[in-house]
């Protein structure tokens, strides 16, 4: 048989999965909600965005929400192939995950100017 | 020559573009399925934020553009809609044995509620610091 490496982006879709559900929902909501109304002024937000352990947890929830992402929206929408082969769809998703990744880890964490 | 009559009659399930909608079960499938666009939606939409977190004036609008506050109301039925079903399976991932008894999963899926419930008050609260 194939080795697949379909446990690896399994894997990274549950993790996603964990972290997208448990702190989406209160991060859209202070986003979306409180920063809008008022309730969280919004330079007091950006100072909250500006704090190192923030920016590790928007790249935590960034990276693996979009492998969450990829590995579901792949399964969804794209037919397996008989073959086992990456198919551009395929490509696609979980490229555009890691692209995200990366951007988000020299953007939000490294880049502190 | 191909010849009709010894040709095999199996049956071959039809099947309707709309066949999500034909089944509750099928359409909650299908919603549970789109969460995860707006889930990767949503994080699109926190790594332009946080990449714009020196530049005021940016960060100010991006949180205050009516589009993208109208777009963040209609996923966030979609992203709880996501964590509850998340939720409700991780019973059949984590399962618990008290000696020879296996825990109920109901007290698992509960637990997790939970957990999910203080942890975004405790977010909440942290992020209403900087009010």
């Amino acid at each position: 048989m194939a080795r697949s490496n379909e446990p690896l982006w399994w894997s990274l879709f549950s993790a996603g999965g964990v972290v997208s559900a448990f702190l989406m929902p209160i991060t859209l909501v202070i986003t979306a909600i409180a920063v809008p109304a008022g309730w969280i002024s919004t330079e007091g937000f950006r100072e909250l965005v500006q704090h190192p352990v923030t920016r590790m947890y928007l790249f935590v929830v960034i990276s693996l929400s979009m492998f969450h992402w990829a590995h579901r929206f792949r399964h969804s929408v794209f037919q397996p192939n008989p073959k086992g082969m990456a198919t551009l769809g395929t490509i696609l998703c979980y490229g555009s995950a890691i692209v995200v990744s990366v951007l988000a880890a020299v953007f939000v964490v490294f880049r502190s100017w | 020559m191909p010849n009709d009559k010894h040709k095999s009659k199996e049956y071959i399930r039809t099947m309707p573009a709309n066949w999500w909608l034909l089944k509750a079960s099928y359409f909650l499938f299908i919603i549970r399925e789109t969460t995860c666009v707006f889930v990767g939606g949503y994080a699109i939409f926190l790594l332009v934020l946080a990449t714009r977190r020196d530049d005021p004036q940016w960060f100010s609008n991006w949180l205050h553009s009516p589009l993208l506050i109208a777009l963040q109301i209609i996923a966030l039925p979609f992203l709880l809609y996501h964590t509850i079903t998340w939720i409700n399976l991780t019973p059949k991932v984590l399962v618990v044995w008290r000696g020879e008894d296996r825990v109920s999963p109901t007290l698992i899926a509960v637990a997790h509620h939970a957990m999910w419930l203080v942890g975004s008050v405790v977010i909440f609260w942290i992020a209403y610091q900087y009010r």
